[in-house]
């Protein structure tokens, strides 16, 4: 199982990712060094977080389902995350929502969206060999999330809805810090128990018979890796809002720059690259073009021409 | 040994299977024959635990395959699907190297990676271990899926129409591949439908129709113009040549 050189694209990729993340902690800073440093440290640590959430989830789904056009954010992921989150305002009402404080918020939505992503995913991967049924299936929740989530938006009162407006889109140049070390945490432990898995993953893309052949107990392994998928999403929503396409890009990206089947090279180079390309992004944008709001528009802009050109190009797997 | 009791299995609500006894011996290549949707996959399948038995039972070695570990079962039983798919874009040793998983985990030893180069030369593919897997032509890619099953060096060996898409050399050389596993001790059981080359290389057939045992035995006694004309519904006449059974169609 030799597969070709595989450090150089990881090697290139870390320097990258370096690259950036220097230029974004350095660029225009003007003023007392330490406060600028630690200030934009913490907003670069919470862009990494979610760079690496969206990375490992999207490659860990798309190898269970046995695809490469359908991601996590796709299917609704995170629309699911903003439902659950606009049904808590809705029964809790919006002081009581807020009473939670944040991190216990977090928790019992992070909690909840579990319990509905197993569920989900029973049912989804029951005959996740029939790709266009399990594409189709993923865009129908996917729709039916955001619809179902706008419409207890109407039926709240306004002055609660500001509470969920401000978490329903994708800003990256906001994000929640206050969450930021639960987020990491959560990340480090679910990267850890993946990490620890990236063998059996190998094993489970090429089939479930050909897994369960090979000894590998293939319907429990992927009910847990979705639920860590589950949980990767939760965090990334949390903390920046709903990516829809971002992931894609990044999968797409990693799968050819990789060259390898090999879980142990592919999830931490697609982590680097998603890393790269947002707090890279951030920075043109932020710091050079001062575009505070564009960076959203222009990675899910990316993301979905990835996805048209896949879906053109018939790539499913 | 992999022997059944009263087995009954069923696809989508209905079952396929019916009341199998049958008992794949040791040391022994065992072919299933019979027409198609005769229940041939779907019996291979459950004796590899791809499809749960609906009643009855599947003992390996005397022990309920149900109660044997997947891992330590996939050290002990391979099978080869008729239609297997592998979606990644893999080369063809990286696909036989996966035969070695249950052995080893992801890191081949250099036994394992013996094994790897044993089965890749069994099969003719050692000028094709490098290619991936999408650009090597059907017959090649059926030999890449043979050998990964091999690899896996099983006691149980079960293989789903491997002469599938072969031209007449790999096909013999299949069969001798198979015949050679069962003289070290394996279990061989093969889904075939050249009935010459059953008569030719198994040393018991079974025949199923419909989901049941249609006839069993040593090829002397299945392989006749009437057992066969009755098994296919279709007249076919059975020759001896220089001493082999050879079956034609009218
Ligand atoms: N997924 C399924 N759901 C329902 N019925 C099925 C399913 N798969 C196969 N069958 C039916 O089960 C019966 C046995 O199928 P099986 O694949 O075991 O036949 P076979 O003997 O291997 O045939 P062939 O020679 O064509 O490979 C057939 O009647 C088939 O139509
Ligand atoms: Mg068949």
């Amino acid at each position: 199982m030799r597969g070709p050189p595989v450090a150089k694209p990881l090697v290139l990729a870390g320097l990258a990712c370096a690259l950036a993340c220097g230029l974004f902690l350095t660029l225009g800073a003007r003023g007392d060094w330490g406060f600028v440093l630690a200030f934009r440290g913490q907003k670069l640590a919470a862009l990494l977080v979610v760079a690496t959430s969206v990375a490992w989830s999207t490659i860990v789904f798309q190898t269970v389902t046995g695809n490469r056009i359908l991601t996590p954010s796709i299917m609704g992921f995170d629309a699911l995350y903003l439902l659950i989150q606009t049904a808590l305002v809705f029964t809790l009402g919006g002081v009581g929502f807020a009473a939670l404080g944040q991190r216990l918020q977090f928790g019992i939505e992070t909690a909840l969206m579990l319990g509905a992503a197993l569920a989900l995913f029973a049912a989804l991967l029951r005959r996740s060999d029939d790709l266009g049924r399990l594409v189709l299936t993923g865009i129908v929740f996917g729709i039916l999330f955001r619809s179902l989530s706008s419409l207890l938006n109407r039926l709240i009162d306004p002055s609660e809805f500001a509470v969920v407006q401000a978490a329903s889109f994708a800003r990256f140049n906001a994000v929640n810090t206050d969450l930021l070390w639960i987020a990491a945490a959560t990340t480090t432990v679910c990267v850890a128990l993946l990490a620890r898995r990236s063998a059996r993953l190998d094993v489970i893309a090429l089939g479930r018979e050909t897994a369960i052949g090979l000894g590998v107990d293939h319907d429990r392994e992927a009910r847990r890796a979705m639920a860590l998928v589950a949980v990767l999403v939760s965090v990334s929503t949390a903390l920046v809002g709903p990516v829809v396409f971002f992931g894609l890009l990044v999968s797409a990206l990693a799968h050819a720059a990789a060259g390898t089947w090999r879980h142990a090279v592919l999830l931490p180079l697609a982590a680097l690259i998603s890393a790269t390309v947002l707090v890279g992004s951030q920075t043109i944008f932020e710091r050079v073009l001062a575009l505070e709001t564009s960076v959203a528009v222009v990675i899910e802009g990316l993301g979905g021409l990835v996805f048209l050109a896949l879906v053109l190009k018939g790539a499913a797997r | 040994m992999i022997e059944t009791q009263s087995l009954c299995v069923s696809l989508g609500g209905a079952q396929v299977v019916h009341d199998i006894d049958l008992t794949v011996e040791r040391g022994r290549l065992t072919a299933l024959v019979g027409p198609n949707g005769a229940g041939k996959s779907t019996l291979l399948a459950a004796l590899g635990r791809l499809v749960p038995p609906a009643a009855g039972a599947i003992r390996v070695d005397g022990t309920e395959i149900g109660r044997i570990p997947s891992p330590d079962l996939a050290r002990r039983l391979a099978i080869l699907r008729q239609n297997a798919v592998i979606a990644p874009r893999l080369s063809v040793a990286d696909l036989v190297g996966f035969g070695r998983y249950p052995h080893s985990g992801g890191r081949l030893t250099a036994q394992d990676h013996d094994i790897v180069r044993d089965c890749l030369a069994d099969l003719d593919l050692t000028d094709l271990a490098g290619r991936y897997l999408d650009t090597v032509s059907g017959g090649q890619r059926q030999r890449a899926l043979i050998a990964m099953t091999l690899a896996q060096t099983p006691d149980a060996l079960l293989l789903d129409e491997p002469l599938n898409n072969l031209d007449l050399s790999h096909v013999r050389r299949v069969m001798a591949v198979a015949r050679a596993r069962a003289e070290t001790g394996a279990a061989v059981a093969v889904v075939l439908h050249d009935l010459t080359v059953a008569a030719r290389h198994a040393d018991h057939i079974v025949a199923l129709k419909s989901g049941r045992v249609f006839a069993s035995g040593p090829p002397e006694e299945v392989v006749t113009p009437e057992i066969l004309s009755a098994l296919y519904d279709t007249p076919l006449e059975v020759h001896d040549i220089a001493g082999k059974r050879v079956v034609l169609t009218v």
